[in-house]
């Protein structure tokens, strides 16, 4: 028995690996660990629909294919440590388990406003399923909710909890809400309409304490003003779970560096043949931007990501003497977004938020409209309220090769 | 012969399925997608990348003989 192509991480980027590793032909036994203990799902809804009421795994959970059936999934485990010169993971319990190949893929974990709040009665962060079982039994009509953080999962959060009959205040450090990737014109006009709703914002500032010994009782913010709250719920950012691969050769600032294989790069530049990164946790050249190694944290990027991992594998463990010309391809998958707030659509295509300037391209700013972002006089990307068509007909603008470098933050 | 069905009560009408099956899948002048159910085999590759790339998850595909 030979050994396994071990995947950490089970959600979207381990799913499609797992997929995509048949899909190119390898036959072979596929082992995929996840240390929480669903099967994959679907995260956008978690922020949407899910805070709405109870939802269920089975509502968001993603198909399972007949050509995966075969595949080991251990869900529960957490994967606390590896040594990629030994081939080997370690699991929590203390298990080594051996693989001929790895894939990481184990992608964001929100960021905390400090470590007094993992835990907190009535603080919360959203990224798993528990995560919005938990949320959504806090918001109730009347509750107060402060909503630290002011991109794409705080206004989300901010529509879903205003449905519920919630009171909700944002506070953003910026001076708009989701300012980068939508440009200033865009997100004051979807501000505008968060407040017709009765949203309040805090801009310009942010959570520098929180109240309560027991459970959040208010936050201050950095001006020295406080509000009372029942609900706080922190949607600062994120963190790459690259801890576990502390002590090897690899380079983890920022997300997990790979070249536009995916395989995973040595502090040198040069790449491990057998480890590959998939999905948010990846650090990947892309050449619509110059081979700027970033990070894109989208929905479409694990899906991108691990086909293009699992073929180079496939190819690898295969010994296809077609492997070169491969990995020497363009890796130019384009970042797509969307987000839904009340009967706001949003959709995008590129990267808005590297432009230095946007322009109205069709419709009006108050009601559907699409916007175009530009660098010097390259669009980078864009973005509508509703108009998908419309959106669509850029994408192949924002998806020329070689366009802008970005910085390593995107 | 590929055979699709779409979760109209989930669909709303990204149109990421258009870009990936273009010979299947396409928005109307509402921006509605509108799909074929049933489509030739070299179109499987295809409908299967939609299949994925539906933020919504809202395709199946059901292999025919």
């Amino acid at each position: 028995m030979s050994l396994p192509v071990v995947i950490v991480g089970a959600s979207l980027g381990g799913l499609r690996s797992a997929e995509a590793l048949r899909r190119s032909g390898y036959a072979g036994p596929i082992t995929v660990f996840g240390d929480e203990p669903h099967a994959p799902y679907n995260r956008p809804p978690l922020s949407k629909d899910a805070l709405a009421g109870p939802v269920s795994h089975a509502a968001v959970a993603f198909p399972q294919r007949a050509a995966t059936a075969d595949v080991l999934w251990r869900l529960g485990i957490r994967i606390e440590s590896a040594d990629l010169e030994g081939r080997r993971v370690r699991t929590a319990d203390g298990e080594d388990v051996a693989y001929r190949a790895l894939v990481v893929a184990t992608g964001l974990r929100p960021k905390r406003l400090s470590p007094r709040t993992v835990g907190l009665s009535g603080a919360f962060a959203l990224r798993t399923l528990d995560d919005a079982g938990a949320l959504s039994d806090a918001l109730v009509p009347g509750a107060r909710v402060v909503i630290a953080g002011s991109g794409f999962i705080g206004c989300e959060v901010a529509a879903s909890a205003r449905q519920i009959g919630c009171q909700v205040t944002v506070v953003g450090s910026a001076q708009l809400p989701m300012l980068g990737p939508l440009g200033a014109a865009l997100a004051e006009g979807v501000m505008r309409r968060h407040e017709t709703r009765g949203v309040s914002f805090r801009m310009g500032t942010h959570v520098a304490d929180v109240l309560g010994e027991h459970s959040v009782e208010g936050v201050r913010l950095a001006d020295g003003s406080e509000l009372p709250c029942e609900v706080l719920v922190e949607a600062i950012g994120s963190v790459h779970n690259t801890e576990w691969l502390r002590g090897n050769d690899v380079d983890a600032e920022l997300g997990l560096r790979t070249d536009s294989a995916m395989r995973v790069l040595r502090a040198d530049g040069s790449p491990w043949a057998d480890v590959f990164a998939v999905g948010d946790v990846a650090r990947f050249p892309n050449a619509i931007y110059g081979d700027t190694p970033a990070s894109i944290e989208h929905w479409n990027i694990p899906t991108e990501t691990a086909k293009r991992a699992s073929r180079v594998l496939a190819m690898q463990l295969a010994d296809d003497p077609g492997l070169p010309a491969v990995v020497a391809e363009r890796f130019a998958p384009v970042p797509s977004f969307w987000s839904d707030q009340y009967d706001i659509h949003l959709l995008a295509f590129g990267l808005p938020a590297v432009a230095d300037r946007a322009e109205l391209l069709a419709g009006r700013p108050e009601e559907d409209c699409v916007y175009g972002y530009y660098v010097g006089d390259h669009m980078v990307g864009v973005c509508g309220i509703g108009m998908r068509s419309e959106v669509m007909k850029y994408r192949d603008e924002v998806s020329r090769y070689g366009q802008v470098p970005i910085g390593e933050s995107a | 012969m590929v055979k699709i069905q779409v979760d109209r009560t989930q669909c709303q009408n990204f149109g990421s399925c258009v870009i990936e099956a273009p010979n299947v899948f396409s928005l109307n002048a509402n921006d509605e997608m509108e799909y074929t159910p049933e489509a030739d085999d070299s179109e499987l590759d295809n409908v299967e990348a939609a299949v994925d790339v539906c933020p919504m998850q809202a395709i199946a595909l059901v292999l025919r003989s």
